[in-house]
């Protein structure tokens, strides 16, 4: 059993007939439901329900402090290389991008660490292309070892891998897995990967599920929103989530929401995301997946981000640099994608501490 | 109020309180002040020994009786690690064990807990163990060397209140060990409840912690805790289905 079943399904569902009948009564019906079904999570989505936006930013609030409190945990992302043997025409990582490459040697990856550690940061996501010959399993497990000395927490965000290849993973310290699918939907899929191994939809589709396999707790999912249709991406990657917490109870599971960022090679979006869907789609998710920890990275600005405190956000990345050796001043290197909120972790702390909510540098370590 | 006695020690207050879910730090020493609870529960996973302003143990009073919790772990051994680095950092000799697997519901693993329990108790810990109620494995980590036993009221952070009354009620006539109820209590009424109907002592966090005033709030629990203990010392009136005439219908019969 995968995931894809669940997107067949979908296949044949008249959205846009859905979406024209569908009643204001429905949308607060689904709304006020202490479990919603996947259809109410679909009325939510809807663009009907703009004009409920505060009623559901109410419920949402309501849900989120019960079930977290008034706390949003921190962690920094860390680029350890940028070569890349895909064709992603969205991603600046592109093998045919002409850009400054770096792949960082285990004493630079040390070095990187101990200046990220100054922050105050405990919870570090572990970054890398797809290029295994460069940036092998047994590369990773060296980076992992180094960083599990100055960090409580690591979470790879990298290329699938097999369920052993997490299992080797997890046994050495890693506790979470981040993986976006990027779009659900497989014709568009296919259109932007135009080469490399993340061009296989279901190798990719299927990967948090090898991860919970393997035993890796923490599990992290989502679309970049700006390649697919807003709500059907919005959608099926809820239900992803929904799928993958009834299955694998071992983990937990999050969502993130990730938009297209401008990034070398000059993508242009055809789906725009503004911020008032994402808000929606924020308190859409919180209300569906009550228990599921909801991320916002520095791909969005400062101002946006502090104004979701409290809607059902869980974790900020703060202080990122996306590109390799940043942190420590390693050299050129081009990054995957522009920051828009360049305030420092204190800054950062500073602003979630203003809206009333407490920062989390240690949530989670793994004794192994 | 007489006093509640965990592995020899003695508490004047039954109301155990919790370190998660507070908007500040700064919080929680103004609630153990205003709900005179004696015990707090926090996760260790959370506790940054390397930094003063994070380290949670910098907010709580020396006088208060550290309750360190095993969340995050998934099976007897991680429970064990965690408790034996609790101790070690200085945490006393008390311990609850949380044993989770389910991450959908947040189900205490009994089995494991019990194999936790009983490592840890022969360890010389003072055991605390949360536990899907049930009156069996209540015996058994009674066997395995528990202080006490924590059932849940109804899911972890739910308020839902004491959903699982019938099997609590079972385990308090039955198991000789201070039941203490944890998970679930979302309101003082249902503290008081769950003290109506013996239990040693309520452990609350989410209630606390989540109201815009932790402190009052925990005031609130704090009498109602006391209420309920008395009411339950006091010993309740039966219960009936039928009205009872205070002037019996067949009084007449009495009166020569």
């Amino acid at each position: 059993m995968s995931f894809y079943k669940e997107i067949e399904k979908f296949k044949g569902f008249d959205l846009e007939k859905y979406m024209e009948e569908l009643t204001h009564e429905e949308i607060k019906k689904s709304i006020g439901r202490e479990k919603l079904t996947k259809f109410d999570f679909l009325n939510l989505l809807s663009p009907k329900a703009k004009d409920h936006l505060e009623e559901m930013a109410r419920a949402a609030q309501r849900r989120s402090v019960q079930q977290f409190g008034k706390v949003i945990s921190l962690y920094i992302p860390m680029y350890i290389s940028n070569y890349c043997t895909n064709e992603c025409t969205y991603c600046g990582f592109n093998k045919n991008n002409k850009i400054d490459r770096k792949h960082l040697k285990l004493d630079e990856i040390e070095t990187e660490a101990v200046e990220i550690a100054k922050t105050g940061i405990r919870h570090i996501l572990l970054l890398t292309g797809e290029a295994e010959g460069l940036v092998g399993v047994d590369y990773i497990e060296d980076a992992v070892k180094i960083l599990k000395k100055h960090f409580d927490s690591v979470v790879v965000e990298i290329y699938p891998l097999e369920t052993e290849e997490y299992k080797r993973l997890g046994e050495i310290g890693v506790d979470g897995l981040t993986i976006y699918q990027e779009v659900y939907d497989e014709k568009i899929y296919r259109s932007v990967h135009l080469g490399g191994k993340k061009s296989d939809y279901m190798w990719r589709l299927d990967t948090p599920e090898r991860g919970a396999r393997a035993g890796l707790r923490s599990i992290n999912i989502g679309t970049l929103f700006g390649l697919g249709d807003l709500v059907k991406e919005a959608y099926l990657s809820g239900l992803h989530a929904e799928y993958l917490t009834d299955k694998y109870l071992n983990s937990e599971f999050s969502i993130s929401l990730p938009r297209i960022n401008e990034a070398e090679g000059g993508y242009k979006s055809k789906y725009i995301l503004d911020d008032a869907s994402f808000v929606q789609f924020v308190l859409a998710y919180r209300l569906f997946l009550p228990k599921a920890g909801i991320n916002i990275s520095t791909r969005e600005v400062a101002e946006f981000r502090d104004n979701l405190i409290g809607l059902g956000v869980t974790k900020f990345s703060a202080g990122s640099k996306t590109n390799v050796g940043a942190y420590s001043d390693l050299g050129k290197s081009t990054p995957q994608f522009e920051i828009s909120d360049n305030r420092s972790v204190a800054e950062t702390e500073k602003a979630i501490r203003a809206r009333g909510y407490q920062v989390i540098h240690k949530d989670w370590e793994l004794i192994v | 109020m007489d006093k509640l006695i965990l592995g020899g020690v003695e508490f004047e207050s039954r109301l155990l309180t919790g370190t998660g879910k507070f908007s500040s730090k700064d919080e929680i020493p103004k609630m153990l002040k205003a709900s005179e609870s004696q015990i707090i529960t926090m996760a260790l996973r959370r506790v940054n020994f390397n930094n003063s302003d994070e380290n949670i143990l910098n907010y709580i009073p020396k006088n208060i009786t550290l309750l360190p919790n095993t969340s995050g772990a998934r099976n007897a051994e991680e429970a064990i690690k965690i408790a034996r680095i609790a101790r070690a950092a200085g945490c006393g000799d008390f311990i609850k064990i949380e044993v989770i697997n389910d991450m959908k519901y947040l189900m205490p693993d009994n089995a494991e807990t019990i194999k936790a329990t009983k490592v840890l108790a022969d360890e010389g810990f003072i055991v605390l163990p949360y536990m899907t109620p049930d009156l069996i494995a209540g015996q058994r980590l009674k066997e395995a060397g528990a202080a006490a036993v924590m059932p849940l009221g109804s899911p972890i952070g739910s308020n839902r209140g004491i959903e699982t009354k019938a099997m609590i009620e079972i385990m308090i006539e039955n198991i000789d060990l201070p039941i203490i109820v944890d998970a679930g209590i979302g309101k003082p009424s249902q503290a008081a409840e769950a003290m109506e109907m013996g239990a040693a002592a309520v452990l609350v966090n989410t209630a606390i912690a989540c109201s815009p005033n932790p402190a009052e709030m925990g005031e609130a629990f704090a009498l109602a805790v006391k209420a309920g203990r008395m009411a339950y010392k006091a010993k309740m009136a039966e219960e009936s289905r039928y009205a009872n005439a205070s002037s019996p219908l067949t009084g007449f019969l009495h009166n020569n």
